[in-house]
């Protein structure tokens, strides 16, 4: 007989552990009635369909979605390009960088809230530009860390000089040549922001609260009305996150491969 | 020459524009604010004196501190077995076993929160499993205290805790364990003597970072207490976002001594980790 050792023990109660709430989640949301039961006493879809018919529900996925797509897209449109010229023609700045990332990294959302707050409120900016604006910085680790990745292992400063070589400019240079190159990267560090920020709840909360609910604040308000309700919406929001995990997936996959087979 | 300029400053002066007025005038004004008096005006340490004298900020400092060092402590622990566990699967089950457990990490938070409501809340799975089996935790375990804040908790840390901790493993070569056991040591003895004292820097570094991740995590408390919870995320969090009551001075004096807090840990992690280091050589 096989003795059971101490790690695969510990690694199963691990996963036992991370499974358990979500499983409980998606049986809650399938059930009829479960209040003094063990088991749930029938299964039904109910729920879902009374989620996905409140207006209220589809305006805050509406919502979060938006906020955090063109979030994400400013994100890339800023953070990409600059952080291509300091590695390509300032390196030395990268330590500069660094430091910063490390910063953004470190600084927890509740402090940067308290900060945001004193600095923006009351200057008739709404608040949620305020609160993209952070989301845009707090983006930056991830970002920086995927751009950098890909144009070191394409070893873009050679790429660049012999495109110039060859009588590129030099934003031509970068569209035609970086960018196509990069793409994979950043399309993977983008969905990894997206789904960063489709999860956000700090920032949001403290410095918009209720005048532009999000997913995760719609979930919030509908905890202590209806548990099958919030069931469902946790279901879907751990729906969405697997399929975006899949695609992160899929696609770094891919870019492994094409690196193997040149 | 001249259209290197233009183009490093049309990608770089936007990004830097954007971290200055998003993250360093707002850090900067939170800590001037620390020293304001309340409503604008003179420097004042009284904030300060406030927090230090009032035994419920104290309580709250108190609260963080516990609560991250006891859910990173037994998050690590739990986590440097599961990460070696992981590192003995092929290959291919190893990337499936990392992505499984990155996507629960995403499960954090205000979701996070209602799941175990579903497990433990007063109407809970195991609460009512427990009643028909005849025990009835009542008094000893409620979700929405200590307890069960630190079980939630947990649950953010040991994801994470996973995926830093798991390609520390890379370093311990196959060839050590080989070579140790040649000469005769008992694998108990090779962790003792050579693998744990090599992961232990890694260790250490990624403890801080799930110490300092609870002392700044926010959502899952506030999803499982509102404000009533007494922990420093929270208290700031009210500060400055209540209406009618808020203070956002006093909030910026309890959110730079967070940051202090968080600096600190990073700090003796630091210091920790090169004396280990040194220790090694």
């Amino acid at each position: 007989m096989k003795r059971i050792s101490l790690p695969s023990l510990s690694f199963a109660l691990v996963m036992l552990y991370l499974f358990l709430p979500v499983a409980a989640t998606i049986l809650y949301s399938l059930a009829t009635e479960w209040n003094s039961t063990v088991l749930p006493e029938g299964l039904t879809g109910k729920w879902f369909a009374e989620l996905y018919a409140d207006p209220r529900f589809l305006q805050a996925f509406g919502r979060s979605f938006l906020l955090s797509f063109l979030t994400t897209v400013v994100a890339v449109v800023v953070i990409v390009p600059a952080v291509f010229s300091i590695i390509v023609y300032a390196p030395r700045m990268e330590r500069l960088v660094q430091i910063l990332v490390m910063l953004t990294y470190a600084v927890p959302g509740v402090i940067m809230a308290v900060g945001l707050i004193r600095t923006y409120s009351g200057n008739g900016i709404p608040m949620v530009i305020i609160t993209a604006g952070a989301y845009l910085v707090g983006l930056l680790p991830y970002l920086y860390q995927g751009t950098r990745n890909s144009l070191l292992a394409m070893q873009a400063r050679s790429l660049m000089e012999a495109a110039e070589l060859l009588g590129a400019s030099h934003w031509q240079a970068f569209v035609r040549i970086i960018v196509p190159n990069i793409m994979s990267g950043i399309f993977v560090s983008s969905l990894l922001s997206f789904s960063i920020l489709f999860g956000e709840f700090v920032l949001i909360n403290i410095l918009v609260g209720g005048r532009y609910e999000t997913l995760q604040m719609y979930l919030y308000a509908k905890l202590s009305s209806s548990g099958h309700v919030a069931s469902a919406i946790t279901v879907t929001y751990f729906v969405l996150m697997a399929i975006i995990t899949g695609l992160v997936v899929k696609f770094t996959r891919r870019s492994f491969a094409r690196k193997e087979v040149p | 020459m001249k259209r290197f300029v233009s183009m490093f400053w049309i990608t770089t002066i936007p990004f830097f524009a954007m971290i200055a007025l998003f993250l360093l005038v707002p850090l900067l004004s939170m800590i001037g604010g620390s020293f304001q008096a309340e409503g604008g005006g003179g420097f004042t340490m009284s904030h300060y004196r406030e927090i230090f004298a009032n035994p419920y900020y104290l309580q709250a400092f108190e609260n963080s501190v516990l609560i991250s060092f006891l859910s990173a402590l037994i998050g690590i622990v739990v986590a440097v077995f599961a990460a070696y566990a992981i590192t003995r699967f092929p290959q291919s089950l190893q990337q499936r076993v990392l992505v499984i457990t990155n996507l629960t990490s995403n499960f954090a938070g205000i979701p996070l929160a209602f799941a175990f409501i579903v497990l433990l809340g007063n109407s809970g799975l195991f609460v009512l499993l427990a009643k028909q089996l005849g025990i009835d935790f009542g008094q000893s375990f409620t979700l929405y205290s200590w307890s069960g804040l630190t079980l939630v908790y947990i649950y953010f840390q040991l994801p994470l805790a996973v995926m830093l901790l798991y390609p520390l493993y890379n370093a311990i070569q196959k060839q050590w364990m080989e070579a140790a056991e040649l000469l005769g040591a008992s694998p108990w003895k090779f962790w003792l003597r050579i693998g744990f004292p090599v992961l232990l820097p890694g260790i250490v570094g990624t403890f801080s970072i799930l110490f300092a991740n609870a002392m700044g995590a926010y959502a899952s408390a506030y999803a499982l207490t509102g404000s009533s919870y007494n922990l420093v995320p929270i208290r700031i969090g009210a500060l400055v976002s209540g209406d009618i009551f808020a203070r956002p001075e006093l909030g910026s004096a309890l959110a730079v001594l967070l940051g202090l807090t968080l600096a600190a840990a990073l700090l003796v992690n630091e210091w920790l980790t090169r004396k280990i280091r040194r220790d090694l050589s």
